[in-house]
């Protein structure tokens, strides 16, 4: 076996073991994809609050004036008008205008900044990052010192509260720095499941405390299965399935991520493909049944014709249905319309809807 | 993990309780448990003739679908319709209430390429 093949374990991969979590390979790391049940640990999500284990995804910094240090190009998202204990949702794109990665910029100081990255991603982010940055030694790459835990859930102030008393005052997509388990820590409240929630950096080390003392206060452990369902649910986007490099972020619905009066890599492609006829666009749909679409299906008009391909899909134990995203040619398939999915021999039919396909969520409460 | 003394297996995990020439099969412990809350059963049409191996159903998790295969060959005698409304009871019960169809059996010297409860468990191990 090469080291490849070694899947890293987050600082809370006996944690995992204990709670007889099934564990799957994802991005590099051995990941929970569930503990019980999807469904149960998707339902406690959405009604009571759940912790997910996201110390597997990358912490970069920068360190300078947003423009002078290269960070503003490197990203879609204008970055320089962020207020302090802000975060701002963006991509990163090759030459091509393709989407190297998603990511979350928080700006710390005036002139310090912390990136949020994906896992399967990192390797190739930071050559970017390294390309880009001036001075060089003014990046870092920290991920090895944060484990990382998303408490989410329309419980999880309350739950929170109980630790850190001031978390009330936290903003949705802001952060801060608090006092938790003696330690000085940063907690932003973002997430990825359409729910009231927040995410918190804490020490690699000690992470698995925080893990014991969440999970002592009742929030139950949730995985990447739920949430798959939850992020599906609210038409998020995860990378390897609506992003890729050769997805632009026009085609993958991403155009109000993408500030277009400043320079970034990319742009010049971009652009063109602003101008293009051949153009993509993301749909949310509702299958009509149980049945649920999966990645790779094909999706087909209501005259059999084919108009695209399946990205996501998953069954929503809130609609009893199954959900799910897709890339349909642009001028194709508006709300309302049927589409079906599936293969040349089986195509089931399903309601294109608007995105988020579940539309009560906690999120801004 | 429970499996069922007088029931035979399958390598794809499959059961099959054999009552004289009619049988009820459905999906084990192992597999139910392989594939986590199950949301949706392809239940096969009464009255078609399946083959021992050949696929008769399906069933879908939250994740992902897969294929049922006949443990025996024989015709389709009945099917489990309650599996419509409420699939999970393949999670909460696989060996009686989660059964997904009954066969009459044509063919009773294919038991013989089945596994019996203690073959069955044995095979488990060796898949840990």
């Amino acid at each position: 076996m090469s080291t490849e093949d070694i899947l890293k374990q987050t600082p809370l991969y006996q944690q995992h073991l204990s709670l007889k979590a099934k564990m799957v390979p994802f991005g590099g790391w051995a990941m929970p994809v569930q503990y019980e049940s999807i469904v149960a640990e998707y339902d406690c999500t959405r009604h009571g609050c759940s912790i997910f284990d996201t110390s597997h995804m990358g912490e970069f910094f920068v360190d300078g004036d947003a423009v002078k240090s290269g960070l503003d190009f490197l990203v879609t998202q204008p970055i320089k008008d962020m207020p302090l204990k802000t975060c701002r949702y963006g991509v990163m794109l090759n030459e091509q205008g393709g989407i190297i990665d998603d990511l979350i910029v928080f700006r710390i100081e005036q002139e310090r900044w912390l990136i949020v990255v994906n896992a399967g991603t990192m390797e190739k982010d930071e050559r970017q990052f390294q390309k880009f940055i001036r001075p060089s030694e003014k990046f870092a790459n920290r991920s090895a010192e944060f484990g990382k835990l998303d408490i989410q859930g329309p419980q999880s102030r309350a739950l929170l509260n109980g630790l850190i008393p001031d978390i009330g005052q936290l903003a949705y997509y802001a952060f801060d720095h608090f006092d938790l388990l003696g330690a000085n820590v940063l907690v932003s409240r973002t997430g990825y499941t359409g729910e009231l929630g927040y995410e918190i950096y804490f020490s690699w080390d000690r992470t698995p405390e925080l893990w014991d003392e969440l999970l002592k206060r009742g929030a139950r452990p949730a995985g990447l299965g739920a949430r798959d369902l939850l992020r599906i649910e609210m038409g998020y986007s995860l990378y390897g399935h609506e992003l890729e490099e050769n997805i632009c972020p026009l085609d993958a619905g991403l155009e109000r991520f993408i500030d277009w009066d400043k320079d970034f890599f990319g742009k010049t492609a971009l652009l063109k493909k602003k101008d293009s006829l051949d153009q993509q666009k993301i749909i949310c749909f509702i299958s009509e049944s149980r049945r649920s679409p999966r990645q790779h299906h094909r999706i087909y008009d209501q005259n059999q014709e084919l108009i695209g391909e399946v990205t996501s899909g998953i069954f929503s134990p809130h609609f009893k249905q199954g959900v799910g995203l897709g890339f349909v040619k642009k001028e194709l398939a508006k709300k309302g319309d049927t589409i079906y999915f599936g293969d040349d021999k089986n195509k089931l039919p399903a309601e294109v809807v608007s995105r988020p396909i579940y539309k009560q969520g906690s999120l801004k409460s | 993990m429970e499996v069922v003394d007088h029931y035979f297996y399958t390598k794809e995990h499959e059961w099959i309780h054999i009552e004289d020439d009619q049988a009820t099969i459905g999906i084990s412990e192992y597999a139910q448990e392989a594939l986590g809350d199950i949301t949706f059963v392809e239940l096969p049409s009464v009255g078609t003739e399946v083959e021992q191996f050949e696929q008769c159903s399906s069933v879908e998790s939250v994740k992902a679908a897969s294929d049922i295969y006949s443990p025996m060959s024989g015709k389709i005698i009945e099917v489990n319709t309650d599996l419509e409304e409420k699939p999970e009871l393949i999670n909460k019960d696989c060996y009686e209430r989660g059964w997904i169809a009954k066969l009459e059996l044509n063919a009773l010297e294919e038991q013989s390429k089945l596994m019996n409860a203690e073959e069955y468990r044995n095979y488990l191990n060796t898949l840990e």
